[in-house]
């Protein structure tokens, strides 16, 4: 069963952003994310990977072709019919107004009853829940902006758990984050993966990160589908050379038998040799 | 302490202090009424035609309920406006709206719309459209693709405000001034008594504002994560910013309509509950229709009483304590995001 479809989509940005994105646009993107999968989407830089995650969340809608969730597609959804299905842990969050770890979290309740003026008591057991899960619960009270990166992400994290969806998005869960927060991060999405039966969209530039918890991947390159498949099928060297242009060598982990993608860097003698600095 | 409870309380505390501070200021005055005096007048035991009776009733009492509601109903407008555009220095005055809709309001006395009811109601439409047209203005000015940015912002809204200041000051040149006698006065805001029936226009035009603002209190709490986050969330943003940019024109022209363009109440209350109850709208916007009101009264109480006889401008009070707060906030607390 499909719990996402992208059917042959295309879509531009209107013209004074399309400037400044250097003439980006997306085209014949076709591709199923199956119910209990992790999924990843990899690609260079302006591959289209924000373009697809906007598309998927209705913030941007399709020029041509459909996006559906669950057989229907999203512009037919309510608001908060689609926030119920699809939660997104955002890159960074602008925020000018200093809300609590705790109120940002009870946010995530808000599709599930979108007249309540305050949250009922339900919904604060799912916040905590979801701050235990995370293990942000004692930091509830402070402000985000008091919270160390990997907390930050952690109560992000929290907050798309308490939206209780059935595919949880994370993009570019590891930007700003040291290994130990990565680790974590990986193994935390993998749990709520394996324990709560929740589709997981990835969306990020970490090759390594995506071969070793993805089921699937995506690549992306230019607005269009380089590969789809396995992580062993699509990150090969000829694959990647072509996409990211640049030479590249790819490695089996021992322990996990996935993929390791490195940049074949230039040894310091050969870059001497050839004059360059 | 849920959320709820803490609103309950808050709204508790403010409402007995806006009873407090409306008790005097209907005891002081320039007619220098014993307190005997103006309680015999609010019992009913004065003649309908004593001093006591006509300063306490007719001109006081009026004056009392002017303020509470146009204090009420700017606080409202600057959180609404502080969400919409997710700059914590945003407010009627500074954006630039104020003026749009004084404008709205000399070119309604031109057309000689005056304080009866029914004119009072163009008034404010006038008044109404002149602050939509500010805040769109300076909606289009600032917008960049993915937002506003904060500096755009004020320096849109600053540009707009001259703007319509500058076309007052024509309007007035070009007109008989008699048929504007009191615009001057009217545009450093003036709280002058309201007819009875204009009075109840004007509380029932500042409600409407109000309670779609109200309503909207929990999804600007959402909005103020960025427009995206809100619609991935699950929040009609687009519905959501025209609702909420409506209803604070709505109250922004009301209040200019019936008091003139009072500044800084909507940045100076917001910004004083914000430092205690936080961030939550649900809580701001209620108590700012409250604490407004109190901080309004007060200014307007200090304003008939500092130069007695002679009177103040409310507005020339607001701003005296409005302008140094605005720097305050400027060079302190929002300085990184500038």
């Amino acid at each position: 069963m499909n719990l996402v479809e992208f059917d042959g989509v295309a879509f531009a940005y209107p013209l004074p952003e399309r400037r400044r994105s250097g003439g980006f646009s997306m085209a014949g993107v076709s591709f199923a994310i199956a119910e209990g999968e992790v999924f990843g989407v990899i690609g260079p830089n302006s591959a289209g990977k924000t373009t697809l995650l906007r598309l998927l969340t209705r913030v941007v809608a399709v020029d041509r072709g459909a996006v559906r969730v669950d057989g229907r597609p999203v512009g037919r959804l309510a608001h908060a019919e689609l926030a119920r299905q699809i939660a997104v842990v955002p890159q960074d969050t602008p925020r000018p107004f200093p809300f609590s770890v705790e109120q940002l979290v009870l946010m995530g309740r808000y599709p599930h009853a979108p007249g309540r003026f305050f949250e009922s008591e339900a919904d604060r057991v799912q916040a905590d829940a979801a701050m235990e899960a995370t293990g942000v619960r004692h930091l509830a009270a402070l402000p985000l902006e008091q919270l160390s990166g990997g907390e930050r992400q952690r109560a992000m994290l929290a907050r798309a758990l308490a939206q209780q969806p059935r595919l949880l998005v994370l993009d570019e869960p590891t930007s700003h984050l040291d290994l130990r927060y990565q680790a974590e991060t990986a193994a935390l999405l993998q749990q709520v993966n394996a324990e709560r039966g929740m589709t997981v969209l990835l969306v990020s530039h970490d090759l390594g990160l995506a071969a070793e918890v993805c089921d699937r991947l995506l690549l992306l390159d230019g607005g269009r589908v380089a590969r789809v498949g396995p992580p062993a099928e699509v990150l090969q060297r000829e694959i990647l050379e072509a996409v990211f242009g640049c030479a590249v060598v790819v490695d089996v982990n021992p322990k996990s038998g996935r993929p390791v993608v490195q940049v074949a860097w230039p040894a310091a003698r050969e870059r001497r040799q050839s004059g360059r600095p | 302490m849920s959320a709820g409870r803490r609103l309950a309380l808050a709204l508790g505390v403010l409402s007995l202090a806006l009873l407090v501070v409306g008790a005097l200021s209907l005891f002081v005055g320039s007619a220098g009424l014993s307190p005997a005096a103006v309680a015999r007048a609010l019992a009913g035991r004065a003649g309908a035609e004593s001093v006591e009776s006509v300063v306490t009733l007719q001109l006081r009492l009026p004056r009392v309920a002017a303020a509470a509601l146009a204090g009420g109903a700017l606080a409202v407008a600057g959180v609404a406006f502080q969400g919409l555009t997710r700059n914590p220095l945003a407010e009627p005055a500074v954006l630039g709206v104020s003026s749009g809709a004084a404008f709205g309001v000399v070119l309604a006395q031109i057309f000689g719309l005056g304080l009866s009811v029914l004119q009072a109601l163009g008034v404010a439409v006038f008044a109404f459209a002149g602050a939509l047209l500010a805040a769109g203005a300076v909606y289009l000015i600032a917008r960049v693709p993915g937002g506003l940015s904060i500096q755009t912002l004020l320096l849109a809204g600053v540009i707009v405000g001259i703007f319509f200041t500058s076309a007052i000051t024509v309007l007035i040149s070009i007109v008989d001034f008699n048929r504007l006698g009191g615009v001057v006065h009217w545009l450093l805001g003036n709280l002058a008594p309201i007819p009875p029936a204009s009075l109840a226009l004007f509380a029932l035009l500042a409600l409407v504002g109000f309670w779609l603002i109200l309503r909207s209190a929990r999804e600007l709490n959402l909005l103020a994560l960025g427009e995206e986050a809100a619609v991935q969330l699950g929040v009609n943003a687009a519905r959501l910013k025209q609702r909420v940019f409506v209803a604070a024109a709505l109250l922004t022209g009301t209040v200019v309509a019936f008091t003139g363009p009072i500044g800084f109440v909507g940045l100076v209350v917001p910004h004083m509950l914000r430092g205690v109850l936080g961030q939550d709208n649900r809580l701001l916007v209620p108590t700012a229709l409250v604490a407004g009101g109190i901080f309004l009264l007060a200014a307007d109480t200090l304003a008939r009483n500092v130069v007695a006889p002679a009177e103040l401008s409310v507005g020339v009070i607001t701003s005296f304590c409005g302008a140094p707060f605005f720097v305050y906030l400027l060079r302190t607390r929002y300085r990184a995001s500038l």
